[in-house]
């Protein structure tokens, strides 16, 4: 956001050296045209207090994982594997996924606490309620500033992978967008589902430990989905995890999909960051105007 | 933006209501407004306030009535209705993950103001709410009273004609209280319109050029707190206390002194124009109170005549 804002200061009356607000009916105007990139600047500048936090598990957890995984238990797959991977090596095989699950994981925290701690613990949306934001870009701009969150984080993840040499492919680096926009399709529904959420019971718990963890094992992460009974892939059908998981191995290493399924896995994002979105702003829009 | 003293009134509320299901939160009321005035809502929790000011705040929507500030009907023009107040809510909504000062400049930049006013406006109004020295705190650091100003400080970023209090010191010790009013008598005098509410009536008496009492959603009387007082109660009331076990009973014994009697729990009030002269009725029966006080009659007296209970609870 430039600072000076995208227009001359208006309505600045009275000598020079005291200045004045502009008039309401500016301030009007610029609210809902930039509304929702005010109120994102709001999210990320309390973000900053966190950055040294932020990053270094943004550093520590692609290294933990490479290295446990990718390093260690991939020398042993590798040697008994054959072809099971598509021919590629363990490490590579499982550098989209993990990257996927980082971002996805890093949605589900985003998108549970602070969406509570905005309605009820220290009820930050209330401020920019009374202001002339609307609702609508309350959400928008908490989910902008999710997003570049997100965004922060798998390119570092991307990086990492990178110089592990896990993503051999030309077009590897698209692999960024395609796990921002997982993180978004797990992340907006849940956070529809947290701005309904009165009172924290430890629900929040129950959504990582019954969904985001099950959804890691078996979302064809550490082995191709088709290898689990067909009673357990439907966890990997349903989960952003997986279409996430299958788009990236087609940008880092080329993994045979055929192109219908491409669109479906791209659709089937798209579609629950959509209808997320859609709900989150319905249940705000209730919620903050009680 | 000149005041015009017969201008229309900049706040305007017809048959008001606010229902959440059977309950009528807010039942028909209607008031309005002139710029430059001090106006209160005065009564107990519950009542309906704070549900009527976000309802003015255009962050909540009536169920019926008719409602326009600055000529506005927020429903229809929420951004434009609400760039023209500043908002104290009952609740502190402070961002305690930023710094005192940042706060300030965060919320300007909700109205789309630049940082070359907002650098300078945040740290006039941290004067104004004397918290300068705090600029650079966490705002957890800061005291309860000082998270009041901080709130009212944030309020005034975009320098609004209007400025919506929702309990503004509830919860405040009695020196931050203090200190509170002396910062919204200098907006008062400075010509905002003040629309707060209240369950205090010596906040109401103090900051108030005309108030409502409300009680169950709907406007039992108003006027200003004067007038109220001269309406509603006599100049003076005898308190007195016989004992929690008797004070019920000995009011039949106390029939016809002063002009009113007003059995309590833990008091009998006797509403007089003298009310030493009453006290000495009282003795001259051969009553003995435990304790006994003159004093002046206040809008708590007003309320309780008009509702039959106390405001605070």
């Amino acid at each position: 956001m430039s600072e000076n804002g995208p227009s001359v200061r208006e309505a600045t009356t009275g000598p020079p050296y005291r200045l004045h607000a502009h008039a309401p009916e500016v301030s009007a105007r610029r609210a809902r045209s930039f509304g929702s990139w005010y109120y994102a600047e709001h999210v990320l500048r309390s973000m900053q207090g966190y950055r040294w936090t932020l990053l270094a598990s943004s550093v520590g957890t692609p290294v933990m994982y490479l290295f446990a995984m990718g390093v260690g238990l991939a020398t042993l797959v590798d040697r008994n594997a054959g072809s099971a991977f598509g021919g590629v090596s363990y490490l590579a095989f499982i550098a989209p996924a993990l990257l996927a699950s980082a971002t996805i994981m890093t949605a589900a925290t985003e998108f549970t606490y602070p969406v509570m701690d905005g309605f009820k613990w220290r009820r930050v949306y209330y401020g920019p309620h009374a202001s002339p934001l609307g609702t609508g870009q309350i959400v928008n701009g908490h989910v902008l500033a999710i997003t570049a969150r997100l965004t922060a984080t798998t390119i570092i993840y991307f990086l990492i992978v990178a110089a592990f040499g896990a993503s051999p492919s030309a077009t590897g680096a698209a692999v960024i967008p395609v796990a921002v926009l997982s993180g978004l399709a797990f992340g907006l529904p849940l956070m529809a589902y947290s701005a309904s959420v009165e009172e924290d019971k430890g629900q929040f718990a129950l959504v990582m430990r019954f969904i985001v963890t099950p959804m890691f094992l078996f979302s064809g992460t550490f082995f191709p989905l088709d290898t689990l009974p067909v009673f357990l892939q439907w966890i990997g059908w349903i989960s952003p995890l997986w279409h996430g998981t299958e788009l990236g191995r087609l940008l880092t290493y080329g993994q045979a999909i055929p192109p219908w399924l491409t669109v479906v896995h791209v659709l089937y994002l798209v579609v629950l960051a959509v209808v997320g979105l859609r709900l989150a702003r319905t249940v705000y829009a209730r919620r903050l105007g009680r | 933006m000149l005041t015009h003293p017969a201008g229309p009134p900049v706040i305007s509320a017809q048959q008001l209501s606010k229902h959440y299901g059977d309950v009528k939160a807010v039942d028909g009321i209607s008031f309005e407004v002139p710029a430059g005035e001090s106006f209160g809502l005065l009564g107990p929790n519950g009542a309906g306030k704070s549900t009527t000011m976000r309802m003015i705040g255009g962050v909540s929507q009536r169920t019926s009535g008719r409602l326009t500030i600055m000529g506005l009907d927020p429903e229809d023009h929420g951004p434009e209705v609400r760039a023209h107040l500043g908002v104290v809510p009952q609740q502190d909504n402070l961002d305690e993950e930023l710094k005192v000062r940042d706060n300030l400049i965060v919320y300007g930049r909700y109205f789309g103001l630049p940082m070359s006013y907002l650098r300078p406006k945040a740290d006039e109004l941290l004067e104004f709410a004397q918290l300068t020295d705090k600029a650079g705190a966490k705002v957890d650091a800061l005291s309860g009273g000082m998270k009041r100003r901080l709130t009212i400080a944030r309020s005034l970023i975009n320098e609004p004609k209007i400025l919506l209090l929702d309990e503004p010191t509830t919860g405040l010790d009695p020196q931050a209280r203090h200190i509170l009013w002396d910062r919204l008598f200098r907006l008062k005098e400075s010509g905002v319109t003040l629309i707060l509410t209240t369950h205090y009536m010596d906040e109401a008496e103090q900051l108030c050029d005309r108030l409502v009492v409300v009680d169950e959603g709907r406007i039992m009387a108003e006027g200003s707190p004067a007038q109220l007082i001269r309406e509603h109660s006599t100049r003076e009331v005898l308190e007195l206390r016989f004992g929690s076990a008797r004070n019920t009973t000995v009011a039949d014994e106390l029939q016809g002194i002063g002009e009113r009697l007003e059995p309590l729990p833990d008091r009998v009030l006797i509403y007089a124009r003298d009310g030493e002269a009453a006290l000495e009725q009282v003795t001259s029966r051969g009553l003995k109170p435990i304790t006994s006080l003159v004093r002046r009659s206040s809008l708590e007296d007003v309320f309780l005549r008009l509702t039959g209970r106390s405001l605070v609870e």
